[in-house]
C-alpha cells in the first residue's frame, strides 16, 4: 500500500461512525477499488495527478485563518463559512427568506430535513465510477445544503466561502454540497474557495445540484486557492423541465486544480449557460471539464470558456456535449478560446461533440492564440509601455468573462482579481 | 533639422524593401511621400515609428539630433512621433477615450509631466473631437471596433490631436475614404499644422495633395527617393504616372 492510501486509512478511521456511515464505508471501498484516475484515462489523459499521489494527509490543526470578511459580497443575504470543510457558525452570518428555506450545513440539514437529505444526497453524483466522487463520499462529513420549497424565489445571493487554515500541515478537506431547488424557485448561489499560501493541501469537493420544474438557479465559483493547492472539484445538475442553469467559474488559484461541471436535461426544455476564465501563471496547471448531456428535446445549451496561460502554466478544457437519441431539436454550442502569452506555455483543448439525434443545432469551436502583434505596435506607437500593452490586450480578451457576470459586486470583485494578474495595469477600475 | 534620415536600408526576412533613404524634414514643414505600391512607402513610416517586423541593416535616423532607432515604439511616442496608420487596429474590449488616456499618460508620465485626471482628459478630448466632427457616441465604443473606413482615419487625426506630436506621419490616410471623409480629415491634419510640427504625408495619389498641401514632395520607388521637389512634382505625377518621372537624382547603388 502506498504512504498516500495508508494516510487516507488513518484519516478514515480517524472519523468514526456517524449517520451515513454504511454510505461512505461502501464509498471507502469502492475508492481503494478504483484508484485515483491517471493519464490513461481518457477523461485524465491531460492532468495527471501524481502530486496529489505524493501527498500524506495530516489531521487539521488550528492555525491562522483568513479574515472571511475579506471576501465578502456586498448585498449578500447569508453567507455560510467552511473551514477545513467544517461549517463555522460563529464566521457565517445572515439567514434565509423567505421563510421554508434551508441555507445552513448539511451535518445540520440531516436533523433538520433528513428524509430530503437522504432522497437526494450521492443520487446524482456517481461514487460508483468516478474515484474523487468516491473519495469525498467516503470522507463526507460536511458541506453546504440549501433547500428552496416551490415557488421560493431568494433574492439575495447566498454566499458559501471555503477556507482553509493555515496551519503547516498537509490537510485534506472534502466538502459536499447538495442544493434542491423546488419547482419554480429562483437563486443565485457563490463560492469562493481559498486558502494559505505556505503550505501543500487538497480541497476535493462535490457538489449536487436539483433543479426542480421551471427553477433557475445562477451558480458562480471564483477559485482562489493557495499557490501549493491541490483543488479538485465537481459540479453535477440534475435539470427539470424548463428549468435554467447559469454557471459561471473563474480559476485562479492553486498549483493543480480541476474543475468539472456537469448539466444533464432530464427533462425537456432546459437551458444552461457555462460560462468559464481560467487564468494560470508560474506553473499552474488548471483543467476545466465540462459535460452537458442533452437526455430531453428541445433543451439549449450555451458554453463559453476562455483561457489566459503565461509562464510555464498549463490549460486543459475539454468539454463534452452529448445529443442522445431522442434529444430532437436541441441547441448547442460550446466555445474555447486560449490565449498563450508565453512561449513555455502550454493548453490542451478537447471540444467533443457526440450527436445521435437528427434535428439538432449544434455548433462547437476552439482556438489557441497570441497577443495580436498589429494591436501591441498600434498601442505601443501611442506611447504605452510594452508590458502595459500586453496587460491592456490581455484584459481586453479576458474582460468579456467578467462583463458577462450579471451579479455586480461579485463582477467588481472578479474584476479586481483578474486585473491583479496583469502586471503594470491600474486601469481596471475604469476599462468597463 | 527635426529628422534626418541617412541612407536608411531596411529589410524583411531576406527581402530588402529600404535601399537607401536619404530625407530631412525641418519643423513646420510638411513632406508629401508618394510612389507606387511597393514603393517602400508604408515600410518608411513604419520604421520611423519602430515596428520590429522590419530590420534595418544600414543607415541612421536622428530625431532632433537622437537616435531613433534606439529607442522601442513607446519611446519614440514619449520623443514626440506620431504614426498615423493605414489599417487602424480593433482592440474589442479596450475602450477608445480610455485606450488613449492611457497613452497620453503614459508620455506625459516618462516626461515627468503631470498625468491627467478623467475630468480633465474628458475636457481636451471633446475639445479635439470637434477638430475632425467625431461623433460623440465614439466614446463609449471600443477602440476602433466597427468603425467605418471614414471613423477609423478621423479617429487616428483625432488621437493626433490628444497627443500632440512634433512629428506627425500619416500613412495612407486618404485610401478608403469618399470625398467628404476625406475633406473632413484633411481639415482636421490642416487645423494641426504649425511652425513647431513637421508632417511627412505619404499617400498614393495627389488627391490628398489638393487638401494637403506640401512644402516638398518625394517619389519613391523600389526603395529608393527617386525625385524630390516642391508642390507641382504632385501634378506632374498625376499627369505622367509613375512610370514616366524622370529620375533626376542620381540612385543609391
Amino acid at each position: 500500500m502506498t504512504e498516500l492510501a495508508q494516510s487516507l486509512r488513518d484519516r478514515f478511521a480517524s472519523l468514526g461512525n456517524g449517520p451515513l456511515l454504511p454510505l461512505r464505508q461502501a464509498a471507502f471501498a469502492r475508492f481503494e477499488q478504483l484508484g485515483l484516475p491517471t493519464l490513461q484515462d481518457e477523461e485524465w489523459k491531460y492532468t495527471s495527478l501524481a502530486p496529489l499521489a505524493q501527498l500524506r494527509f495530516e489531521p487539521a490543526a488550528p492555525g491562522a485563518l483568513p479574515d472571511p470578511g475579506r471576501f465578502s459580497l456586498a448585498g449578500t443575504g447569508v453567507q455560510i463559512v467552511f473551514v477545513d470543510g467544517k461549517h463555522r457558525p460563529d464566521l457565517s452570518s445572515g439567514k434565509a427568506s423567505p421563510s421554508g428555506i434551508f441555507a445552513g450545513s448539511l451535518s445540520a440539514a440531516l436533523a433538520d430535513r433528513p428524509e430530503l437529505v437522504r432522497r437526494e444526497l450521492s443520487r446524482h453524483a456517481d461514487h460508483e465510477r468516478e474515484a474523487l466522487v468516491a473519495l469525498n463520499t467516503a470522507f463526507l462529513q460536511d458541506g453546504a445544503f440549501i433547500h428552496l420549497p416551490e415557488g421560493a424565489v431568494v433574492p439575495e445571493p447566498i454566499h458559501l466561502l471555503f477556507l482553509t487554515t493555515h496551519s503547516g500541515k498537509t490537510t485534506a478537506s472534502h466538502p459536499r454540497n447538495l442544493f434542491v431547488a423546488g419547482r419554480g424557485s429562483q437563486a443565485t448561489i457563490v463560492e469562493t474557495w481559498a486558502g494559505p499560501g505556505g503550505q501543500a493541501y487538497l480541497t476535493n469537493a462535490v457538489t449536487e445540484a436539483v433543479l426542480g420544474d421551471g427553477a433557475h438557479l445562477d451558480h458562480y465559483k471564483v477559485q482562489e486557492e493557495g499557490p501549493r493547492a491541490i483543488h479538485l472539484a465537481l459540479l453535477q445538475v440534475e435539470q427539470g423541465r424548463d428549468s435554467r442553469l447559469r454557471s459561471s467559474s473563474i480559476a485562479l488559484g492553486a498549483a493543480l486544480a480541476r474543475n468539472e461541471v456537469r448539466a444533464r436535461f432530464a427533462s425537456e426544455g432546459g437551458e444552461c449557460t457555462l460560462n468559464g476564465l481560467y487564468m494560470a501563471g508560474a506553473k499552474q496547471h488548471l483543467d476545466n471539464r465540462t459535460v452537458v448531456d442533452h437526455q430531453s428535446a428541445r433543451c439549449t445549451s450555451r458554453e463559453l470558456y476562455k483561457g489566459v496561460l503565461s509562464d510555464r502554466s498549463r490549460g486543459v478544457f475539454s468539454g463534452r456535449v452529448l445529443v442522445r437519441k431522442d434529444a430532437q431539436k436541441t441547441d448547442a454550442s460550446q466555445t474555447n478560446k486560449n490565449l498563450l502569452l508565453s512561449d513555455e506555455a502550454w493548453v490542451d483543448t478537447k471540444p467533443q461533440l457526440e450527436i445521435l439525434a437528427d434535428d439538432v443545432k449544434c455548433a462547437h469551436g476552439a482556438a489557441v492564440g497570441q497577443l495580436d502583434e498589429n494591436a501591441l505596435f498600434y498601442l505601443r506607437s501611442r506611447g504605452i509601455p510594452q508590458e502595459a500593452a500586453r496587460s491592456l490586450l490581455t484584459w481586453a480578451f479576458a474582460s468579456e468573462m467578467v462583463e458577462l457576470i450579471p451579479l455586480r459586486p461579485l463582477q467588481a470583485r472578479v474584476r479586481q482579481l483578474v486585473a491583479s494578474r496583469l502586471p503594470a495595469f491600474d486601469g481596471w477600475k475604469e476599462v468597463a | 533639422m527635426m529628422l534626418q534620415i541617412q541612407g536608411l536600408r531596411a529589410k524583411v526576412g531576406e527581402k530588402e524593401i529600404l535601399r537607401g533613404i536619404d530625407l530631412e524634414v525641418g519643423a513646420g514643414e510638411v513632406h508629401a511621400i508618394m510612389g507606387p505600391n511597393g514603393s517602400g512607402k508604408s515600410t518608411l513610416a513604419q520604421v520611423l515609428a519602430g515596428r520590429e517586423t522590419f530590420e534595418v541593416t544600414q543607415g541612421k535616423v536622428l530625431f532632433e539630433g537622437k537616435d531613433l532607432l534606439a529607442l522601442p515604439p513607446e519611446e519614440r511616442a514619449v520623443a514626440g512621433i506620431f504614426l498615423a496608420f493605414q489599417y487602424p487596429v480593433e482592440v474589442p474590449g479596450v475602450g477608445n477615450l480610455y485606450f488613449l488616456r492611457t497613452a497620453l499618460n503614459a508620455i506625459r508620465k516618462r516626461r515627468g509631466e503631470e498625468e491627467l485626471d478623467a475630468m480633465d482628459f474628458l475636457a481636451l478630448a471633446k475639445e479635439k473631437m470637434k477638430l475632425v466632427a467625431m461623433d460623440p457616441s465614439f466614446t463609449g465604443r471600443s477602440v476602433n471596433e466597427g468603425f467605418s473606413g471614414g471613423e477609423k482615419k478621423r479617429n487616428e487625426i483625432f488621437q493626433m490631436a490628444v497627443l500632440d506630436p512634433k512629428l506627425a506621419i500619416l500613412d495612407e490616410t486618404d485610401s478608403g475614404l469618399d470625398i467628404d471623409a476625406l475633406r473632413t480629415v484633411a481639415a482636421g491634419v490642416n487645423g494641426l499644422r504649425n511652425e513647431n510640427r513637421a508632417m511627412i504625408v505619404i499617400t498614393h495619389y495627389q488627391r490628398l495633395l489638393n487638401y494637403i498641401v506640401p512644402d516638398r514632395v518625394h517619389v519613391m520607388q523600389s526603395g529608393r527617393i527617386v525625385r524630390s521637389g516642391g508642390r507641382e512634382l504632385a501634378l506632374e505625377l498625376e499627369q505622367k504616372g509613375y512610370a514616366q518621372i524622370e529620375v533626376r537624382r542620381e540612385a543609391a547603388p
